[in-house]
């Protein structure tokens, strides 16, 4: 079976970063692009699902050509080859653009099972897979905390905010992953030194049919959110417990 | 000239750097306290390949170079020495000679396991008197119809006796020609009757390697275990041992980077007279200091693995490399625990460990003594002044 990994390279998270231009997008120039480490889980569910099944990874990227590094590391772990959309005239693009071109990017490779991460580290906008979806006209299935396939049948367990949720779904189709979900393999040494010679294809809008028609979507303000409050401190007068079920009852724990 | 590293060395570190922080470095501590083999770390590391690298696929390694193994070892040095000597040993010490001069056969039958980090292989050189003075060796291996006996015994031998050590190639006299004793080294599997280990050394530091004396009492093995040509084994680990320093340098860089990394944290957090210790120019210093010579080690390191890397001997290089990076080390663990003040002596501070594994990179793979005579034999060399060990009176034996 063919798996689809949709990765993104994104401003190394570990450095603090900085927003940019009318839209409010991350600064990339002049940073380090790294694989988004959300993204790993993504890959790690797609190899076992191309391992249990026999088959292949194969990433699909949309991103500036000097991050097709980023995806090295992703083919270390053991997809088979990359495919990243760059083109200048997709610098700051909004989700749709972003999901056209994938879905473009995504269609023209075929596929029987797209992998997303639920949303990415940098931009968390969240909507990617379900328009993937909707432009590749398959089910998606979002939040999955684990994936299994019985013939053509695949059997998902969705992150729900009350619980978890039994999901049962025809291939092809599209599937998020919480991250967190599994444990991302380390590459081997061996993947490391391979992932050199393995194809990464590079393409632009055009040569995928994408006409560009422009962002649709404005970012129109950014405010950084307040200070996290100091919390509140409850001594035992005998109600203590009480109180402390209550919180966790109006937080949704309990 | 360019000092960045390729894409790949920068993967190859990336991945040994997380894997030192995820897996190795939780498990440090305890490790140091129980003396326990790390046999899940070792596995793991197996499993990724850390044995294979710098071999050639040829032989089933993984044709990594021998530059990335050393980033590798400096890495794991960083979190642990224990698991990075128990690697560089393996690697350096049990491996590298089987592949370099061992035969079809050998190779067929011991590599798949070792490069898979599935058995350990272990080299006995030293004895009870003779480390520095290799040469000296009194074991002793006669040939009897097809077998060598084998009688003697090693000291502080690393990697022999875990659960999954498969055997050491030792050195042993084997004949004596012109008056000048002739040295083989010589296979011995692990289960081989007459060949025992003694119980692990309770050792200053390295705790959680495995270091032991190995008794060889009327050994017999087949006359085919002899590795690469007989008679001329001297020789072939003098070779040998030049990686290993090189490795050695590595690992000592490793714990000196740890040193610092941990003085930075402890200084900048401490504070005495209402500032950051960090914010006195004594500690400041002091921090220059070792990132300073820390470069310098890993430098001199870097350069002597880049020659072995095109393929030639580093000679006075890795002997260089060892002597300035071991005692870097040394210095850099003993400012750590100063910087740590009372704290640096609990064993409770990563850097009391430091302190305690550090040492031995002085001493292990010829101590800085034989280093500094190795540097200047070849330095003096084309002046005709011959330096050996045992001074001018020498006879000439090349002896280290
Ligand atoms: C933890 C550990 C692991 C080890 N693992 C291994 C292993 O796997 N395999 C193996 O074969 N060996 C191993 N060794 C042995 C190690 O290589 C030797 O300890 C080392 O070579 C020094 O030999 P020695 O201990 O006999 O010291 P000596 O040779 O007795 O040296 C004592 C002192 O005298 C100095 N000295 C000696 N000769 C001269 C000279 N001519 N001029 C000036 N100074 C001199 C030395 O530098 C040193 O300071 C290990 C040792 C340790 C502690």
């Amino acid at each position: 079976m063919k798996v689809i990994v949709c990765v993104k390279q994104i401003p190394d998270p570990s450095v603090p970063g900085e927003l940019v231009g009318p839209a409010h997008t991350l600064q990339r120039e002049g940073v380090t692009l790294v694989l988004d480490p959300g993204d790993e889980f993504g890959v790690e569910a797609g190899l076992a699902l191309a391992e249990s099944q026999g088959g292949e990874v194969v990433l699909v990227s949309m991103g500036p050509e000097r991050g097709a590094d980023a995806l090295r590391k992703g083919l270390a772990m053991g997809a088979a080859k990359g495919i990243l959309v760059s083109d200048p005239g997709l610098a700051g693009a909004d989700a749709l653009t972003t999901a056209t071109v994938l879905a473009a990017a995504i269609r023209r490779e075929g596929f029987d099972c797209v992998i997303t991460a639920t949303e990415s580290t940098d931009g968390y906008s969240g909507v990617i897979p379900q328009m993937l979806a909707a432009l590749l006209e398959v089910p998606a299935v979002t939040f999955a905390k684990s994936i299994s396939l019985q013939d053509s049948t695949m059997r998902v367990k969705r992150q729900t905010e009350s619980g978890t949720e039994d999901a049962v779904v025809n291939l092809p189709c599209i599937v998020s992953v919480t991250a967190g979900v599994n444990e991302p393999r380390y590459p081997t040494l061996k993947g490391i030194l391979g992932a050199k010679s393995k194809p990464i294809e590079t393409c632009t809008a055009e040569s995928l049919g994408v006409a560009l028609t422009g962002s649709t979507q404005q970012v129109a303000d950014v405010t950084p959110i307040a200070a996290r409050g100091a919390g509140e401190i409850i001594t035992d007068d005998g109600s203590a417990a009480a109180k402390i079920v209550e919180f966790l009852t109006t937080v949704k724990v309990l | 000239m360019n000092f960045d590293l390729t894409s790949t060395q920068e993967d190859l570190r990336g991945l040994a750097r997380s894997f030192a922080d995820e897996v190795v470095a939780p498990k440090a501590a305890d490790y140091d306290v129980s003396g326990d083999f790390p046999y899940d770390i070792v596995a793991k590391m197996g499993d990724l390949g850390f044995f294979g690298l710098p071999f050639p696929e040829e032989v089933g390694g993984v044709g990594g170079d021998f530059l990335s193994y050393c980033l590798v070892l400096e890495e794991l040095a960083r979190a642990d020495a224990s698991v990075a000597i128990t690697l560089e040993a393996a690697v350096s010490l049990g491996i590298t000679p089987i592949v370099r001069f061992g035969s079809e056969e050998q190779r067929a039958k011991w590599l798949p396991d070792l490069l898979a980090g599935k058995r350990l292989w272990a080299f006995g050189l030293t004895e009870p008197g003779a480390g520095s003075d290799a040469y000296g060796t009194a074991t002793r291996a006669r040939h009897e119809g097809d077998e060598w006996v084998i009688n003697g015994r090693k000291a502080f031998i690393t990697n022999a006796g875990t659960d999954i050590s498969a055997g050491v190639t030792i050195t042993a006299v084997t004949g004596e020609t012109g008056g000048k004793r002739e040295i083989s080294t010589i296979a011995i599997e692990r289960g081989t009757p007459g060949y025992s280990q003694a119980p692990k050394y309770r050792k200053l530091g390295w705790h959680a390697s495995d270091t032991r004396e190995l008794i060889f009492d009327d050994v017999h093995v087949p006359y085919s275990n002899v590795i690469g040509v007989e008679g001329k084994g001297y020789k072939q680990f003098l070779g040998t041992l030049e990686g290993g320093r090189v490795a050695i340098a590595a690992l000592a860089v490793g714990v000196a980077q740890a040193c610092l990394d941990e003085s930075v944290a402890y200084s900048a957090n401490r504070t005495q007279f209402g500032h950051p210790i960090a914010s006195y120019q004594t500690t400041q210093m002091k921090l220059a200091d070792m990132a300073t010579q820390i470069e310098l080690a890993r430098l001199m390191t870097w350069k002597a693995a880049s020659i072995i890397d095109v393929g030639r001997q580093p000679g006075k290089y890795a002997s260089m490399a060892k002597l300035h990076a071991s005692e870097v080390a040394t210095a850099c663990a003993n400012q750590a625990v100063q910087i740590h003040g009372g704290f640096g002596f609990m064993e409770e501070a990563p850097v009391a460990r430091y302190y305690r594994d550090v040492k031995i990179n002085e001493i292990g793979e010829g101590t800085s003594e034989i280093q500094r005579l190795l540097i200047a034999r070849e330095i003096l060399a084309p002046r005709g002044i011959r330096v050996e060990p045992n001074g001018p009176q020498g006879n000439g034996e090349k002896r280290t």
